[in-house]
Order: structure tokens, then C-alpha cells, then sequence
């Protein structure tokens, strides 16, 4: 499964990100950060699919992306 | 069958890692990380000048790690001919904002859009003063509630906002003059093309390019970030079309960007 982190020191809540995750990947944290905001965090069990919406529309460019891809060369290789 | 993890959207090092003091959902956010991504893009790191105007983005040199000049308000294009005559292999662009560019600045945008410097201009058009408490500006849409027209816009009184893009194409020496906006994912995408075409008329030395960007001020027009993004759409877009206005190469029969 993909997965997103967002840097809780530069998420300041605006909830683009959630507005726009077309799979509801998105919740708000219960830690305050040090500008005294709940940052916004991936949920546990969220079917992230590396689609990069969240961090395209990110007004502060908090969010990176790991986008799990399968190995294709590898693939083929099993199976020959 | 393996499976790995690819790193597929990260922060680029123009940026710096502080965070910005911009409201939460404020559109220069993402505007600043476009340009920090089109400077990553032509490799124009060390050797670019920005000259940050006044406004919300006046602090646009502490989120940015390139060279900065502060102008007077209004007076970026000034100051950004100045840096780019007396030093023509720099890249030079100016970061302004509307209440900056289009009210203050007009002269100075309309004399150095029409000398043809060879410069590049972004220009973020939220349709309010933000920074100095969320006045109205010239971009300022009719009927449009601000702290000094609490009524809305009064066509009579105030007159219709300025479009800056449409003035300025038509003016002979652009080379490049578009609108964009960043209220969706597909927007945000056309915006950085945009962007990386203007930037690359002055690498190519091609003269004055500027690119209008509509951008969400969800402070000032008192709603949530979210709705602000999509309030871009249902009332800016009609107001300020979005699209090329203005494009030397294409009209060259070149191709573009």
C-alpha cells in the first residue's frame, strides 16, 4: 500500500488535502504541533494509492508521497 | 512478485523548511513551491534573482533558497530590469501580488511589459489586499464584500476590477501572457507549465513574460480553505477567464512549451 506523510511542523489544518484525497485516506492528528495546530496525518488503515492529489493541492508543501509499485522485470522473471 | 516504494512527490531544496507565515490554505503556498519547482527544473538555482514585492508574499525570501531583492511597493519590474540589464546571465523574475502589481505598480508593470525587458513576472491575483487587513484591491470582483466595501464592489463608485493579462497582451513587446489558476490538481499542473513556459521565453531571451495566477485568500474572503478553492471556480474564473492571452511563439508558427 502507498502511504503519505505530512511534516506536522509545516501542516497548519487548511483540510485541502482531505477535501481532495479521493479515498478518505486523510484525518486529523490528536498531538498539537508547536504553532499549537492538530496537523493533519495519514489514517492506519487508508487505501492511499500514491495518486500525489494531496500533495499537488498542499498550500504548504508538507506532504510526500511513496507510491508502492510493483517490480515488473522481477515479475516476469518468476514466472519464466 | 516485489514490491517497492518509490519516493514519488517530495519538497524540493529551493524551498526552505520553514513554514510560511501565510494563512492556512493561502494559494502562494503552492504558487511559491510551482516556481521552487520550475527553478529546480531549469537548474537555475544559483543564478536567479527575485525580486519579492510588498504584500503577503514580502517574506516570499525567507521560503525561498535563491538570491532576493525587496522593491519598493509597486516597484519590482523596476528593480528586477535594473538587476537584469546590469546582469543579463541572471535569471530574473518578480513574485508580486495584486493590491502590489495592479494598483501601486501599475505604471511600472505597464512601461516594463511594454520596453519588453527581458524578465519574468508572477502574478498572484487573490482580488484582495490580504496583509494589510483585507482591503479592496483593483482586482476586487463587483459585488464583492471587502473590510472598505462592506457592500460589495459598487460599479458606480469603484468602477470594474482591472484585468491585468488582458491589458497587457495587448500591448506589442510580451512575449508571453497567461492566466492560471491552483483550485484543482489539473489546475495546479496547467499553472506549472505555464510558469515553466514563461520561464523559458527569458532563458531564451524572447522578452517580457508574466503569468496571472488566480489564488484562494480564504482569510479575507471568510470562508474555509476548501470552499475558497472551489469559490475560485464559481465566481473568479468568470470574472478573469483563464487561458493564453498572449503568445509570440505561437503566432511565430513556433513550437511552444
Amino acid at each position: 500500500m502507498s502511504r503519505i506523510e505530512i511534516n506536522p511542523e509545516l501542516c497548519k489544518a487548511c483540510e485541502v488535502c482531505l477535501a481532495f484525497c479521493p479515498k478518505d485516506c486523510i484525518q486529523q492528528s490528536d498531538t498539537l504541533n508547536r504553532y499549537g495546530v492538530y496537523p493533519m496525518q495519514m489514517k492506519e488503515a487508508a487505501e492511499c494509492t500514491g495518486c500525489t492529489l494531496c500533495a499537488t493541492m498542499c498550500p504548504d508543501t508538507a506532504i510526500t508521497v511513496y507510491r508502492t509499485v510493483v517490480e515488473k522485470a522481477q515479475n516476469q522473471e518468476a514466472s519464466t | 512478485m516485489t514490491q517497492t516504494e518509490k519516493k514519488v512527490f517530495a519538497r524540493t531544496e529551493v524551498l526552505t523548511s520553514q513554514q510560511t507565515h501565510y494563512c492556512p490554505g493561502c494559494g502562494h503556498g503552492i504558487v511559491h513551491r510551482l516556481v521552487a519547482e520550475a527553478l529546480d527544473h531549469f537548474g537555475l538555482r544559483e543564478k536567479t534573482v527575485c525580486v519579492a514585492p510588498v504584500g503577503c508574499s514580502v517574506l516570499a525570501y525567507k521560503y525561498l533558497a535563491i538570491d532576493m531583492s525587496e522593491a519598493a511597493h509597486g516597484r519590482a519590474p523596476a528593480v528586477a530590469t535594473g538587476v537584469k540589464r546590469a546582469r543579463p546571465d541572471l535569471f530574473v523574475f518578480t513574485y508580486q501580488g495584486d493590491g502590489d502589481l495592479a494598483a501601486i505598480g501599475t505604471a511600472e508593470i505597464v512601461h516594463a511589459a511594454n520596453r519588453g525587458e527581458n524578465i519574468s513576472v508572477v502574478f498572484v491575483n487573490n482580488a484582495v489586499y490580504g496583509m494589510t487587513g483585507g482591503q479592496m484591491a483593483p482586482t476586487t470582483m463587483l459585488g464583492q464584500k471587502t473590510t472598505t466595501s462592506p457592500a460589495g464592489r459598487n460599479l458606480q463608485s469603484e468602477g470594474s476590477p482591472i484585468k491585468v493579462a488582458e491589458m497587457l497582451s495587448a500591448l506589442d513587446a510580451p512575449s508571453y501572457i497567461a492566466r492560471v489558476t491552483v483550485d484543482k490538481p489539473a489546475a495546479v499542473r496547467k499553472a506549472k507549465q505555464a510558469i515553466l513556459t514563461a520561464f523559458q521565453r527569458q532563458i531564451d531571451g524572447k522578452g517580457f513574460s508574466l503569468v496571472e495566477v488566480l489564488s484562494p485568500c480564504p482569510t479575507y474572503w471568510r470562508m474555509p480553505a476548501a470552499k475558497a478553492m472551489s469559490a475560485i471556480e464559481d465566481t473568479m474564473v468568470k470574472v478573469f477567464p483563464l487561458g493564453v492571452f498572449k503568445d509570440k511563439e505561437a503566432a511565430n508558427g513556433n513550437q511552444t512549451a
